[in-house]
């Protein structure tokens, strides 16, 4: 174990500074670049939207985030201030520097028409939903990347614990309208976000919200 | 298949992976793998691809959000990112796999056990999970970009309430086993390299016996079919891409 979580931390940041600040509509992607050593902040407008996300290695894309050396490195399956996200290659890619929320989730990854239709029922197929908004965003990018591009995402603002009996199961949301997590760049990076359609799961009271998105640069 | 034993004629093929190895090899639809841990303590990481689309692969967090659970047993299946099933565990005398921590590579195999070349050691020298997936995936054209979150035969590692890790030594005993049954042809990639968050110190990679064999049909009461409402539209799905609906 590498890293020492504080939790809750909140940030100096002020939005005014920033090089960079959007609202993205529910249900909507979003690509961006993030320099190294530039901060991401994504703030959750509403309360308890799931923002689904992956992040590149802008020079190698084939770097990429993955949860399962990013927890265990740690040692707990959440996100929080001080949680170093780690690619498939070891490195770290991004820190989180602040943290308002307290947990992030690593493990319920991004809906699908098709896990859609495992979970809720087989007529769900036509719903809008994350993968659609990836693969749309990669198809309409200058990156040579797909399908086989998407793997293990971070889900902010949600929560999904595991018990002890290793149950998974999906919680209320701890997030609320104002509450905002930050990330520093450690390499180059491409951040890929789903603003997640989810009308299936009361994970976000069946009511998909804008997040604001901002940039400052070191 | 609910015993110990497999009918004699009924296995087309068994052999041993020892420790720190790897393999790969398609189970085609209606057969199945046991993997059963020979001496106790074994780590066994395995990737399931479609074979024949290998753009088609296993998920976890799709495995673990329709079955509600964060490990697999008995009943439970693997799902592909496709809402289709590739292999159901249909008999498990372990309890609990692991699917959340995924696997070593050589930086914390050099930290825990320190270096061990093949210059000095040959084939006893140290291998990681992480390098073995990657020459395995290579042989089928895969690599770094497929490498995803992969299951831990054998091994098991609870959560807390505050969202800690623990790996609980001596969890599987000599002779456990698990029967993964093939709902499609499945590409398996496996490597038997010591559970990363493996805390003992010793470099003791332990083998793991493999055995093919046919398996039953798949019955409208087959437990995996029937364990959750999620599964039965999953084996829908996987039907559906058989043309069999």
């Amino acid at each position: 174990m590498n890293q020492t979580l504080t939790g809750l931390t909140e940030s100096t940041r002020d939005p005014s500074d920033a090089v960079y600040d959007q609202v993205i509509p529910a249900g909507e992607p979003w690509l961006h670049e993030l320099l190294r050593g530039q901060t991401l902040r994504i703030l959750d407008l509403k309360g308890n939207q799931a923002v689904d996300t992956i992040f590149y290695s802008a020079a190698d894309p084939a770097e990429r985030y993955s949860a399962v050396d990013t927890i265990r490195d740690q040692g707990s399956i959440y996100l929080t201030t001080g949680s170093r996200l780690l690619s498939g290659d070891g490195n770290p890619m991004a820190t989180i520097v602040a943290d308002t929320c307290g947990r992030h989730d690593t493990l319920g990854g991004a809906c699908a028409a098709e896990s859609n239709q495992v979970r809720y029922a087989l007529e769900k197929r036509p719903m809008h939903n994350c993968r659609d908004n990836y693969l749309l965003a990669l198809a309409e990018s200058d990156y040579d990347m797909g399908k086989r591009d998407l793997t293990s995402n971070i889900n902010f603002f949600m929560n999904v614990p595991v018990t002890p009996e290793g149950r998974l199961t999906f919680e209320d949301g701890i997030s609320e309208a104002g509450k905002y997590v930050e990330l520093r760049a450690e390499m180059d990076l491409i951040v890929l976000v789903s603003n997640c359609p989810q009308l299936n799961n009361p994970c976000n009271a069946y009511n998909p919200t804008p997040v604001r998105m901002l940039i400052w640069d070191s | 298949m609910t015993t110990d034993t497999i009918d004699s004629d009924r296995i087309v093929h068994a052999e041993i992976l020892p420790g720190a190895r790897a393999w790969s090899f398609i189970v085609r639809r209606g057969f199945a793998l046991r993997l059963t841990d020979r001496h106790g303590g074994a780590n066994c990481s395995a990737l399931f691809y479609n074979a024949n689309d290998k753009l088609e692969r296993y998920n976890m967090a799709d495995t673990l959000k329709a079955q509600h659970t964060a490990c697999l047993t008995k009943g439970h299946v693997c799902y592909s990112d496709m809402g289709r099933i590739l292999m159901s565990v249909v008999e498990d005398t372990c309890g609990w796999h692991d699917t959340i921590s995924g696997v070593s590579n050589a930086a914390l195999v050099r930290a825990r056990y320190g270096e061990a070349r093949y210059q000095e050691h040959r084939n006893a020298f140290h291998r990681d999970g992480r390098g073995l997936f990657l020459i395995e995936l290579g042989k089928w054209g895969l690599g770094r970009k497929d490498l995803v979150a992969n299951v831990n035969f054998f091994s098991k590692v609870t959560v807390d309430d505050a969202g800690a890790m623990h790996f609980v030594p001596g969890h599987s005993g000599p002779g456990a086993h698990v029967d993964l049954r093939a709902e499609m042809d499945t590409l398996v990639v496996l490597n038997t390299c010591p559970h990363p968050l493996d805390p003992a110190p010793a470099w003791s990679p332990r083998p793991v016996d493999l055995t093919l064999y046919r398996a039953d049909p798949v019955s409208d009461d087959d437990l995996c079919r029937t364990s959750c409402p999620e599964n039965g539209r999953g084996f829908a799905n996987t039907a559906i891409y058989h043309c069999q609906y």
